[in-house]
Protein backbone atom coordinates (compact mmCIF):
# COMPACT_ATOMS: atom_id res chain seq x y z
CA UNK A 1 0.00 0.00 0.00
CA UNK A 2 1.37 3.41 -1.05
CA UNK A 3 0.34 6.91 0.32
CA UNK A 4 0.53 10.01 -1.96
CA UNK A 5 -0.29 13.24 -0.58
CA UNK A 6 -1.28 15.90 -3.45
CA UNK A 7 -2.90 19.42 -3.60
CA UNK A 8 -6.01 19.76 -5.41
CA UNK A 9 -5.71 21.87 -8.21
CA UNK A 10 -9.70 22.37 -9.63
CA UNK A 11 -10.60 24.98 -7.47
CA UNK A 12 -8.85 28.09 -5.95
CA UNK A 13 -9.61 26.21 -2.60
CA UNK A 14 -6.20 23.90 -3.17
CA UNK A 15 -7.69 20.81 -1.16
CA UNK A 16 -5.13 18.42 0.49
CA UNK A 17 -5.08 15.43 -0.14
CA UNK A 18 -4.65 11.93 0.62
CA UNK A 19 -4.33 8.95 -1.68
CA UNK A 20 -3.93 5.55 -1.20
CA UNK A 21 -2.74 3.40 -3.85
CA UNK A 22 -3.04 -0.52 -3.60
CA UNK A 23 -0.69 -2.19 -6.61
CA UNK A 24 -1.18 1.09 -8.62
CA UNK A 25 -4.53 1.42 -8.21
CA UNK A 26 -6.35 4.13 -6.66
CA UNK A 27 -8.18 2.62 -3.61
CA UNK A 28 -8.75 5.55 -1.57
CA UNK A 29 -8.89 9.31 -1.08
CA UNK A 30 -9.26 11.59 1.43
CA UNK A 31 -9.09 15.32 2.93
CA UNK A 32 -11.39 16.01 -0.66
CA UNK A 33 -14.42 18.98 0.21
CA UNK A 34 -16.21 17.78 -3.10
CA UNK A 35 -16.35 14.97 -5.69
CA UNK A 36 -14.17 16.86 -7.95
CA UNK A 37 -11.41 16.55 -5.80
CA UNK A 38 -11.94 12.57 -5.64
CA UNK A 39 -12.16 12.25 -9.96
CA UNK A 40 -8.28 15.00 -9.73
CA UNK A 41 -6.67 12.48 -7.07
CA UNK A 42 -7.57 9.48 -9.45
CA UNK A 43 -6.65 11.04 -12.56
CA UNK A 44 -3.22 12.41 -10.82
CA UNK A 45 -2.50 9.07 -9.53
CA UNK A 46 -3.20 7.65 -13.26
CA UNK A 47 -3.44 9.68 -15.85
CA UNK A 48 -2.70 13.33 -15.63
CA UNK A 49 -4.20 15.28 -17.40
CA UNK A 50 -4.65 19.40 -17.57
CA UNK A 51 -6.63 22.11 -19.24
CA UNK A 52 -4.68 24.66 -21.14
CA UNK A 53 -5.43 27.96 -21.68
CA UNK A 54 -3.26 30.35 -24.05
CA UNK A 55 -3.80 32.52 -26.81
CA UNK A 56 -4.41 32.11 -30.70
CA UNK A 57 -3.28 34.70 -33.40
CA UNK A 58 -6.35 36.60 -35.38
CA UNK A 59 -6.08 38.29 -38.97
CA UNK A 60 -8.01 41.62 -39.25
CA UNK A 61 -9.50 42.06 -35.91
CA UNK A 62 -9.31 44.60 -33.66
CA UNK A 63 -6.97 42.75 -31.67
CA UNK A 64 -4.13 40.48 -32.77
CA UNK A 65 -5.10 37.43 -30.39
CA UNK A 66 -7.92 36.08 -29.17
CA UNK A 67 -7.74 33.51 -25.84
CA UNK A 68 -8.56 29.95 -25.45
CA UNK A 69 -9.00 26.84 -23.36
CA UNK A 70 -9.43 23.25 -24.22
CA UNK A 71 -13.11 22.43 -23.69
CA UNK A 72 -11.79 19.74 -21.42
CA UNK A 73 -8.61 18.27 -19.71
CA UNK A 74 -5.92 17.25 -22.03
CA UNK A 75 -3.05 14.91 -20.93
CA UNK A 76 -0.58 16.68 -19.55
CA UNK A 77 2.58 15.01 -21.58
CA UNK A 78 0.29 16.78 -24.48
CA UNK A 79 0.49 20.22 -23.46
CA UNK A 80 3.27 21.10 -25.39
CA UNK A 81 2.91 19.31 -28.79
CA UNK A 82 -1.17 21.50 -28.07
CA UNK A 83 0.91 24.93 -28.13
CA UNK A 84 2.63 24.30 -31.04
CA UNK A 85 -0.50 23.02 -33.14
CA UNK A 86 -2.25 26.39 -31.58
CA UNK A 87 0.97 28.57 -32.07
CA UNK A 88 0.57 27.71 -36.03
CA UNK A 89 -2.65 28.76 -36.32
CA UNK A 90 -4.31 32.18 -37.32
CA UNK A 91 -7.98 32.51 -37.23
CA UNK A 92 -9.87 35.77 -39.51
CA UNK A 93 -12.05 37.66 -37.35
CA UNK A 94 -14.80 38.41 -36.65
CA UNK A 95 -14.40 35.45 -33.77
CA UNK A 96 -16.96 34.51 -31.07
CA UNK A 97 -16.64 34.07 -27.63
CA UNK A 98 -17.43 29.95 -27.25
CA UNK A 99 -16.38 29.46 -31.29
CA UNK A 100 -14.61 26.03 -31.30
CA UNK A 101 -11.57 26.42 -33.25
CA UNK A 102 -9.81 23.26 -33.32
CA UNK A 103 -12.24 20.34 -32.72
CA UNK A 104 -9.58 18.04 -32.00
CA UNK A 105 -6.89 19.07 -30.03
CA UNK A 106 -3.72 16.89 -30.62
CA UNK A 107 -5.72 13.99 -30.92
CA UNK A 108 -7.15 14.20 -27.66
CA UNK A 109 -10.65 14.48 -28.99
CA UNK A 110 -11.02 17.84 -27.05
CA UNK A 111 -11.56 20.81 -28.81
CA UNK A 112 -9.86 24.26 -28.63
CA UNK A 113 -12.97 26.90 -28.00
CA UNK A 114 -12.50 30.62 -28.12
CA UNK A 115 -12.81 32.31 -24.59
CA UNK A 116 -13.09 36.12 -25.61
CA UNK A 117 -14.88 37.44 -28.62
CA UNK A 118 -13.13 39.80 -31.76
CA UNK A 119 -14.62 42.08 -34.21
CA UNK A 120 -13.66 42.35 -37.69
CA UNK A 121 -11.20 45.70 -37.96
CA UNK A 122 -13.36 48.38 -39.45
CA UNK A 123 -16.82 47.34 -38.59
CA UNK B 1 -22.94 70.26 -15.54
CA UNK B 2 -24.82 66.86 -16.45
CA UNK B 3 -26.59 65.36 -13.11
CA UNK B 4 -26.27 61.58 -12.48
CA UNK B 5 -27.51 59.89 -9.50
CA UNK B 6 -24.31 57.41 -9.56
CA UNK B 7 -21.22 57.31 -11.01
CA UNK B 8 -19.20 53.78 -10.93
CA UNK B 9 -15.28 54.52 -11.36
CA UNK B 10 -13.91 51.60 -12.76
CA UNK B 11 -15.56 49.15 -15.23
CA UNK B 12 -13.87 45.81 -13.85
CA UNK B 13 -15.59 43.41 -12.32
CA UNK B 14 -15.99 45.62 -9.22
CA UNK B 15 -17.14 48.45 -10.86
CA UNK B 16 -19.63 45.80 -13.28
CA UNK B 17 -20.99 44.08 -10.17
CA UNK B 18 -21.41 47.41 -8.39
CA UNK B 19 -23.61 49.19 -11.15
CA UNK B 20 -25.55 45.55 -11.20
CA UNK B 21 -26.13 45.61 -7.48
CA UNK B 22 -27.62 49.46 -8.01
CA UNK B 23 -29.44 48.33 -10.61
CA UNK B 24 -31.29 46.02 -9.06
CA UNK B 25 -32.18 48.19 -6.08
CA UNK B 26 -33.80 50.68 -8.84
CA UNK B 27 -31.26 52.99 -10.03
CA UNK B 28 -31.61 53.68 -13.39
CA UNK B 29 -29.43 57.20 -13.69
CA UNK B 30 -25.99 55.32 -13.23
CA UNK B 31 -22.66 55.39 -14.84
CA UNK B 32 -19.66 53.35 -15.86
CA UNK B 33 -16.45 55.31 -16.44
CA UNK B 34 -13.64 52.95 -17.52
CA UNK B 35 -10.19 53.97 -19.32
CA UNK B 36 -10.53 51.18 -21.05
CA UNK B 37 -11.41 50.62 -24.72
CA UNK B 38 -14.05 47.69 -22.98
CA UNK B 39 -15.43 46.75 -20.02
CA UNK B 40 -13.89 43.88 -17.87
CA UNK B 41 -10.75 45.42 -16.14
CA UNK B 42 -7.94 43.46 -15.39
CA UNK B 43 -9.57 39.81 -16.86
CA UNK B 44 -9.02 40.93 -19.96
CA UNK B 45 -5.94 39.61 -19.53
CA UNK B 46 -6.16 37.13 -16.95
CA UNK B 47 -6.55 33.88 -19.74
CA UNK B 48 -6.29 31.16 -17.30
CA UNK B 49 -9.05 29.79 -15.78
CA UNK B 50 -10.14 28.96 -12.18
CA UNK B 51 -12.41 32.52 -11.90
CA UNK B 52 -16.25 32.00 -11.03
CA UNK B 53 -16.37 28.74 -8.90
CA UNK B 54 -18.01 30.61 -6.47
CA UNK B 55 -20.19 32.42 -8.19
CA UNK B 56 -20.97 30.80 -11.31
CA UNK B 57 -20.77 27.41 -9.90
CA UNK B 58 -18.54 26.56 -12.83
CA UNK B 59 -14.62 27.32 -13.82
CA UNK B 60 -14.09 30.24 -16.04
CA UNK B 61 -11.51 31.91 -17.59
CA UNK B 62 -11.03 35.57 -16.69
CA UNK B 63 -12.36 36.69 -20.37
CA UNK B 64 -15.30 34.53 -20.15
CA UNK B 65 -16.13 35.48 -15.95
CA UNK B 66 -16.01 39.42 -17.51
CA UNK B 67 -18.28 38.93 -20.16
CA UNK B 68 -20.89 37.15 -18.10
CA UNK B 69 -20.84 40.42 -16.07
CA UNK B 70 -20.25 42.78 -19.26
CA UNK B 71 -23.13 41.04 -21.04
CA UNK B 72 -25.66 41.97 -18.06
CA UNK B 73 -24.38 45.09 -18.13
CA UNK B 74 -25.17 45.72 -22.09
CA UNK B 75 -29.06 43.66 -21.27
CA UNK B 76 -29.95 45.97 -18.70
CA UNK B 77 -28.67 48.81 -20.72
CA UNK B 78 -26.62 50.31 -18.10
CA UNK B 79 -24.62 53.18 -19.75
CA UNK B 80 -20.86 53.18 -19.57
CA UNK B 81 -18.48 55.50 -20.86
CA UNK B 82 -15.42 53.87 -22.20
CA UNK B 83 -11.74 55.85 -22.98
CA UNK B 84 -12.90 57.99 -20.28
CA UNK B 85 -9.87 58.71 -17.88
CA UNK B 86 -10.90 60.14 -14.29
CA UNK B 87 -8.97 62.89 -13.37
CA UNK B 88 -10.27 64.38 -10.10
CA UNK B 89 -13.57 63.75 -7.41
CA UNK B 90 -14.50 66.41 -4.89
CA UNK B 91 -17.44 67.46 -3.10
CA UNK B 92 -19.38 70.28 -4.41
CA UNK B 93 -18.97 73.65 -2.89
CA UNK B 94 -22.12 74.25 -2.39
CA UNK B 95 -22.98 72.17 0.85
CA UNK B 96 -25.01 70.15 -1.31
CA UNK B 97 -23.50 66.70 -0.75
CA UNK B 98 -23.28 66.22 -4.10
CA UNK B 99 -20.04 64.87 -6.15
CA UNK B 100 -17.66 66.56 -9.05
CA UNK B 101 -16.71 63.60 -11.26
CA UNK B 102 -14.18 65.32 -13.73
CA UNK B 103 -12.87 63.08 -16.80
CA UNK B 104 -11.51 63.10 -20.09
CA UNK B 105 -12.95 61.13 -22.64
CA UNK B 106 -11.88 60.69 -26.42
CA UNK B 107 -15.71 61.01 -26.95
CA UNK B 108 -17.07 63.47 -24.73
CA UNK B 109 -13.70 65.52 -24.35
CA UNK B 110 -13.41 67.26 -21.08
CA UNK B 111 -16.24 66.37 -19.13
CA UNK B 112 -17.47 67.20 -15.57
CA UNK B 113 -20.61 65.35 -14.13
CA UNK B 114 -23.02 65.97 -10.47
CA UNK B 115 -22.95 62.84 -8.73
CA UNK B 116 -25.50 62.22 -5.52
CA UNK B 117 -23.18 59.03 -5.17
CA UNK B 118 -20.02 57.55 -6.43
CA UNK B 119 -18.68 54.61 -5.96
CA UNK B 120 -14.98 53.65 -6.27
CA UNK B 121 -13.91 50.70 -7.95
CA UNK B 122 -10.46 52.05 -9.91
CA UNK B 123 -8.89 47.97 -8.75
CA UNK B 124 -5.10 48.07 -7.92
CA UNK B 125 -1.50 48.24 -9.51
CA UNK B 126 1.71 46.54 -9.39
CA UNK B 127 4.57 47.60 -7.02
CA UNK B 128 7.45 48.11 -9.42
CA UNK B 129 11.30 47.85 -9.21
CA UNK B 130 11.27 51.20 -7.88
CA UNK B 131 9.90 50.62 -5.01
CA UNK B 132 12.35 47.63 -4.65
CA UNK B 133 15.50 49.44 -4.01
CA UNK B 134 17.66 46.21 -5.90
CA UNK B 135 21.10 47.43 -6.87
CA UNK B 136 22.89 47.57 -9.95
CA UNK B 137 22.03 48.84 -13.71
CA UNK B 138 18.81 50.02 -15.36
CA UNK B 139 19.01 47.33 -18.59
CA UNK B 140 16.01 46.71 -20.84
CA UNK B 141 14.13 43.36 -19.53
CA UNK B 142 12.76 44.25 -16.19
CA UNK B 143 8.90 43.63 -16.19
CA UNK B 144 5.95 43.51 -13.42
CA UNK B 145 4.75 40.50 -14.02
CA UNK B 146 1.21 42.01 -15.20
CA UNK B 147 3.02 43.84 -17.85
CA UNK B 148 4.72 40.91 -19.51
CA UNK B 149 1.28 38.75 -19.09
CA UNK B 150 -0.37 41.98 -21.32
CA UNK B 151 2.43 41.83 -23.50
CA UNK B 152 2.10 38.02 -24.04
CA UNK B 153 -1.72 37.96 -23.86
CA UNK B 154 -3.29 40.54 -25.27
CA UNK B 155 -0.49 42.21 -27.71
CA UNK B 156 1.45 38.66 -28.62
CA UNK B 157 4.76 39.81 -28.09
CA UNK B 158 7.66 37.57 -25.53
CA UNK B 159 9.28 39.55 -23.40
CA UNK B 160 12.23 37.71 -23.31
CA UNK B 161 13.79 33.90 -23.35
CA UNK B 162 15.46 33.31 -19.97
CA UNK B 163 13.41 34.38 -17.12
CA UNK B 164 13.66 34.93 -13.62
CA UNK B 165 10.61 35.72 -11.28
CA UNK B 166 11.04 37.42 -8.27
CA UNK B 167 8.34 37.20 -5.91
CA UNK B 168 5.73 34.17 -6.03
CA UNK B 169 2.26 36.16 -5.86
CA UNK B 170 -0.43 34.22 -8.08
CA UNK B 171 0.45 35.95 -11.20
CA UNK B 172 4.15 35.97 -10.74
CA UNK B 173 3.16 31.99 -10.83
CA UNK B 174 0.66 32.29 -13.27
CA UNK B 175 3.42 33.57 -15.65
CA UNK B 176 5.91 31.22 -14.88
CA UNK B 177 3.96 28.60 -16.57
CA UNK B 178 2.13 31.12 -19.26
CA UNK B 179 6.03 31.84 -20.25
CA UNK B 180 6.81 28.00 -20.79
CA UNK B 181 4.01 27.04 -22.70
CA UNK B 182 5.25 29.99 -25.40
CA UNK B 183 8.45 28.61 -25.27
CA UNK B 184 10.62 30.44 -22.57
CA UNK B 185 13.01 28.93 -20.01
CA UNK B 186 12.01 30.22 -16.60
CA UNK B 187 14.84 29.64 -14.55
CA UNK B 188 13.65 30.16 -10.84
CA UNK B 189 11.25 32.26 -9.25
CA UNK B 190 12.57 33.44 -5.68
CA UNK B 191 10.26 34.08 -2.80
CA UNK B 192 11.84 36.56 -0.32
CA UNK B 193 9.45 34.96 2.41
CA UNK B 194 9.66 31.27 3.59
CA UNK B 195 6.59 30.45 2.08
CA UNK B 196 4.56 31.59 -0.74
CA UNK B 197 1.87 34.73 -0.94
CA UNK B 198 0.11 32.84 -4.17
CA UNK B 199 -2.50 29.66 -3.50
CA UNK B 200 -1.12 26.10 -3.29
CA UNK B 201 -2.98 25.50 -6.46
CA UNK B 202 -0.93 27.91 -8.29
CA UNK B 203 2.85 26.46 -7.37
CA UNK B 204 1.47 22.90 -8.18
CA UNK B 205 0.20 23.92 -12.13
CA UNK B 206 2.23 26.42 -12.62
CA UNK B 207 6.09 25.40 -10.95
CA UNK B 208 5.73 21.84 -10.24
CA UNK B 209 4.05 20.50 -13.14
CA UNK B 210 7.37 22.02 -15.21
CA UNK B 211 9.78 22.00 -13.07
CA UNK B 212 10.03 25.34 -12.29
CA UNK B 213 12.39 25.74 -9.11
CA UNK B 214 10.98 27.59 -6.24
CA UNK B 215 13.29 29.50 -3.99
CA UNK B 216 11.77 30.30 -1.36
CA UNK B 217 13.83 32.37 1.31
CA UNK B 218 15.91 34.18 -1.86
CA UNK B 219 15.76 37.33 -3.46
CA UNK B 220 17.21 39.16 -6.26
CA UNK B 221 20.39 41.13 -4.86
CA UNK B 222 22.18 42.42 -8.23
CA UNK B 223 20.97 43.48 -11.71
CA UNK B 224 23.24 42.55 -14.90
CA UNK B 225 24.00 44.35 -18.08
CA UNK B 226 24.15 47.44 -19.68
CA UNK B 227 21.56 47.75 -22.66
CA UNK B 228 19.72 44.15 -21.82
CA UNK B 229 19.31 42.77 -18.98
CA UNK B 230 22.26 39.77 -18.24
CA UNK B 231 21.38 38.17 -15.34
CA UNK B 232 20.85 38.80 -11.97
CA UNK B 233 22.45 37.48 -8.68
CA UNK B 234 20.20 36.00 -6.38
CA UNK B 235 21.06 35.11 -1.90
CA UNK B 236 19.78 33.92 0.30
CA UNK B 237 17.78 35.80 3.00
CA UNK B 238 18.16 35.00 7.06
CA UNK B 239 15.11 35.43 9.40
CA UNK B 240 15.33 38.66 9.49
CA UNK B 241 14.72 39.12 5.13
CA UNK B 242 18.68 40.47 5.11
CA UNK B 243 20.57 38.68 2.33
CA UNK B 244 23.03 35.83 3.79
CA UNK B 245 26.92 36.79 3.01
CA UNK B 246 28.27 33.99 0.71
CA UNK B 247 25.12 32.22 -0.34
CA UNK B 248 25.18 34.54 -3.58
CA UNK B 249 24.55 33.21 -7.11
CA UNK B 250 24.38 34.50 -10.51
CA UNK B 251 21.68 33.63 -12.69
CA UNK B 252 22.01 34.51 -16.42
CA UNK B 253 18.42 35.46 -17.98
CA UNK B 254 17.34 38.27 -20.23
CA UNK B 255 13.67 38.84 -18.45
CA UNK B 256 13.29 39.85 -14.49
CA UNK B 257 9.43 39.70 -13.70
CA UNK B 258 8.35 41.38 -10.72
CA UNK B 259 5.61 40.16 -9.01
CA UNK B 260 5.86 42.05 -5.31
CA UNK B 261 2.94 43.20 -4.50
CA UNK B 262 -0.37 45.03 -5.87
CA UNK B 263 -0.70 48.60 -4.59
CA UNK B 264 -4.90 49.69 -4.64
CA UNK B 265 -5.14 52.51 -6.90
CA UNK B 266 -6.20 55.37 -4.91
CA UNK B 267 -5.30 58.91 -6.13
CA UNK B 268 -8.29 59.97 -6.75
CA UNK B 269 -9.81 59.07 -3.50
CA UNK B 270 -6.84 60.46 -1.44
CA UNK B 271 -7.44 63.59 -3.31
CA UNK B 272 -10.66 63.41 -2.66
CA UNK B 273 -10.36 63.58 1.08
CA UNK B 274 -11.50 59.66 1.61
CA UNK B 275 -9.91 58.53 4.51
CA UNK B 276 -7.70 55.97 3.94
CA UNK B 277 -6.64 52.51 6.08
CA UNK B 278 -2.77 52.59 6.12
CA UNK B 279 -2.33 48.48 5.97
CA UNK B 280 -4.59 47.89 3.57
CA UNK B 281 -4.04 51.06 1.29
CA UNK B 282 -7.62 51.28 0.34
CA UNK B 283 -10.25 53.63 1.79
CA UNK B 284 -11.50 53.04 5.48
CA UNK B 285 -15.35 51.57 5.27
CA UNK B 286 -18.55 50.74 6.82
CA UNK B 287 -19.89 47.30 6.96
CA UNK B 288 -21.98 48.85 3.50
CA UNK B 289 -18.76 49.88 2.31
CA UNK B 290 -19.31 53.72 2.47
CA UNK B 291 -16.18 55.49 3.11
CA UNK B 292 -15.66 58.42 5.52
CA UNK B 293 -17.33 60.84 2.93
CA UNK B 294 -21.20 59.86 2.81
CA UNK B 295 -22.54 58.80 -0.32
CA UNK B 296 -19.25 58.01 -1.22
CA UNK B 297 -18.98 53.77 -1.57
CA UNK B 298 -14.95 51.86 -1.83
CA UNK B 299 -15.14 48.00 -3.14
CA UNK B 300 -13.13 45.35 -4.91
CA UNK B 301 -8.97 45.95 -5.35
CA UNK B 302 -9.16 49.83 -4.75
CA UNK B 303 -10.36 48.95 -1.33
CA UNK B 304 -8.38 45.79 -0.36
CA UNK B 305 -6.65 43.35 -2.77
CA UNK B 306 -8.60 40.30 -3.18
CA UNK B 307 -7.57 36.53 -4.06
CA UNK B 308 -10.30 35.89 -5.66
CA UNK B 309 -12.68 37.83 -8.15
CA UNK B 310 -15.52 35.75 -6.90
CA UNK B 311 -14.98 38.17 -3.36
CA UNK B 312 -14.45 41.09 -5.70
CA UNK B 313 -18.29 40.99 -7.52
CA UNK B 314 -19.61 39.68 -3.79
CA UNK B 315 -18.45 42.80 -2.28
CA UNK B 316 -19.10 45.29 -5.19
CA UNK B 317 -22.40 43.91 -5.26
CA UNK B 318 -23.02 45.02 -1.85
CA UNK B 319 -21.33 48.17 -2.32
CA UNK B 320 -23.65 49.47 -5.40
CA UNK B 321 -27.16 48.15 -3.03
CA UNK B 322 -25.84 50.17 -0.12
CA UNK B 323 -25.30 53.39 -2.69
CA UNK B 324 -29.15 52.86 -3.92
CA UNK B 325 -30.28 52.77 -0.22
CA UNK B 326 -28.13 56.07 0.07
CA UNK B 327 -29.56 57.74 -2.72
CA UNK B 328 -33.11 57.05 -1.14
CA UNK B 329 -32.55 57.85 2.28
CA UNK B 330 -29.34 60.56 2.05
CA UNK B 331 -29.81 62.16 5.29
CA UNK B 332 -28.48 59.10 7.63
CA UNK B 333 -25.20 59.48 8.49
CA UNK B 334 -24.53 56.66 11.69
CA UNK B 335 -22.56 56.99 14.52
CA UNK B 336 -19.92 53.32 13.70
CA UNK B 337 -18.31 51.10 16.17
CA UNK B 338 -14.88 50.24 15.47
CA UNK B 339 -13.40 46.99 14.05
CA UNK B 340 -10.08 46.11 14.69
CA UNK B 341 -7.01 43.87 14.16
CA UNK B 342 -5.00 42.44 16.83
CA UNK B 343 -2.01 39.42 17.61
CA UNK B 344 -1.26 38.13 14.02
CA UNK B 345 -4.55 39.49 11.98
CA UNK B 346 -3.01 42.72 9.98
CA UNK B 347 -6.12 43.68 8.95
CA UNK B 348 -9.88 43.78 8.94
CA UNK B 349 -12.50 45.21 6.24
CA UNK B 350 -14.61 47.02 7.33
CA UNK B 351 -12.71 48.69 9.67
CA UNK B 352 -15.95 50.18 11.19
CA UNK B 353 -19.96 48.98 11.91
CA UNK B 354 -22.73 51.14 11.94
CA UNK B 355 -24.49 50.98 15.07
CA UNK B 356 -27.70 50.68 13.15
CA UNK B 357 -26.64 47.41 11.43
CA UNK B 358 -29.74 45.02 11.18
CA UNK B 359 -28.36 42.88 8.25
CA UNK B 360 -25.84 39.93 8.79
CA UNK B 361 -22.51 40.94 6.81
CA UNK B 362 -19.48 39.21 7.09
CA UNK B 363 -15.65 40.26 8.18
CA UNK B 364 -12.49 39.97 6.01
CA UNK B 365 -9.17 39.95 7.12
CA UNK B 366 -5.96 38.75 6.49
CA UNK B 367 -3.14 37.11 9.07
CA UNK B 368 0.46 38.49 9.36
CA UNK B 369 2.31 35.60 9.17
CA UNK B 370 1.49 31.30 8.63
CA UNK B 371 0.11 29.39 11.49
CA UNK B 372 -0.86 26.56 12.24
CA UNK B 373 -4.00 25.39 14.50
CA UNK B 374 -5.40 28.56 15.23
CA UNK B 375 -8.47 30.43 16.55
CA UNK B 376 -9.63 33.04 14.89
CA UNK B 377 -12.15 34.88 17.34
CA UNK B 378 -14.14 38.01 17.30
CA UNK B 379 -14.43 39.86 20.71
CA UNK B 380 -16.94 42.93 21.25
CA UNK B 381 -14.80 44.95 24.42
CA UNK B 382 -14.01 41.21 26.49
CA UNK B 383 -17.04 39.65 25.17
CA UNK B 384 -16.49 36.73 22.85
CA UNK B 385 -18.79 36.86 19.57
CA UNK B 386 -17.51 34.16 17.23
CA UNK B 387 -14.63 31.66 17.55
CA UNK B 388 -13.54 29.50 14.64
CA UNK B 389 -10.56 27.34 14.70
CA UNK B 390 -8.59 26.60 11.41
CA UNK B 391 -6.05 24.00 10.80
CA UNK B 392 -3.58 27.09 8.72
CA UNK B 393 -4.00 30.73 8.01
CA UNK B 394 -1.68 32.31 5.70
CA UNK B 395 -1.30 36.06 4.30
CA UNK B 396 -1.53 34.97 1.14
CA UNK B 397 -5.39 33.65 1.65
CA UNK B 398 -8.14 36.24 2.93
CA UNK B 399 -10.23 34.79 5.72
CA UNK B 400 -14.10 35.61 5.89
CA UNK B 401 -16.44 35.25 9.30
CA UNK B 402 -19.79 35.96 8.32
CA UNK B 403 -21.63 37.18 11.16
CA UNK B 404 -25.11 36.35 11.63
CA UNK B 405 -28.02 38.03 13.00
CA UNK B 406 -27.68 36.77 16.64
CA UNK B 407 -24.15 38.01 16.44
CA UNK B 408 -25.05 41.29 15.07
CA UNK B 409 -27.61 41.69 18.51
CA UNK B 410 -24.47 41.23 21.01
CA UNK B 411 -22.48 44.05 19.46
CA UNK B 412 -22.45 46.82 21.78
CA UNK B 413 -19.24 48.11 21.53
CA UNK B 414 -15.89 48.01 19.36
CA UNK B 415 -14.66 44.55 18.05
CA UNK B 416 -11.33 43.25 17.91
CA UNK B 417 -10.58 40.45 15.55
CA UNK B 418 -7.65 38.39 16.53
CA UNK B 419 -5.93 34.95 16.69
CA UNK B 420 -5.51 32.23 19.48
CA UNK B 421 -3.69 29.55 19.92
CA UNK B 422 -5.71 26.42 19.53
CA UNK B 423 -6.66 25.21 23.40
CA UNK B 424 -5.54 28.71 25.18
CA UNK B 425 -9.50 28.86 25.68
Amino acid sequence: MEKRNLTCIVCPMGCSLEVTLENGVVSAVTGNTCPRGDAYARAECTHPTRVLTTTVRVSGGVKPLVSVKSAGAIPKEDLFAAMEQINAMTIPAPVQLGQVLIPDLCGSGISLIATGAVEQKGN
Amino acid sequence: MKQVDLVIIGGGPAGMAAALGAYRKGVRNLLILDREQQLGGILEQCIHNGFGLHHFKEELTGPEYAARYAEEVKENGIPYLLDTMVLDLSQAADGSGDKIVTAVSSQEGYLQLRAKAVVLAMGCRERPRGALNIAGTRPAGIYTAGAAQKFVNLKGYMPGKEVVILGSGDIGLIMARRMTLEGAKVRAVCELMPYSGGLTRNIVQCLEDFGIPLKLSHTVVKIHGRERLEGVTIAAVDASRKPVPGSEEFIPCDTLLLSVGLIPENELSRAAGVEMDAVTGGARVDQNRQTSIPGVFACGNVLHVHDLVDYVSEEAELAGSCAAEYLMDAAVNAECWEVSARDGVRYVVPQCVRKDADKPFSLYFRVGDVYKDVRIVVKCGEKVLLSRAKKKVAPGEMECLPLNAQVLEQIDGDLTVCLEQKGAE
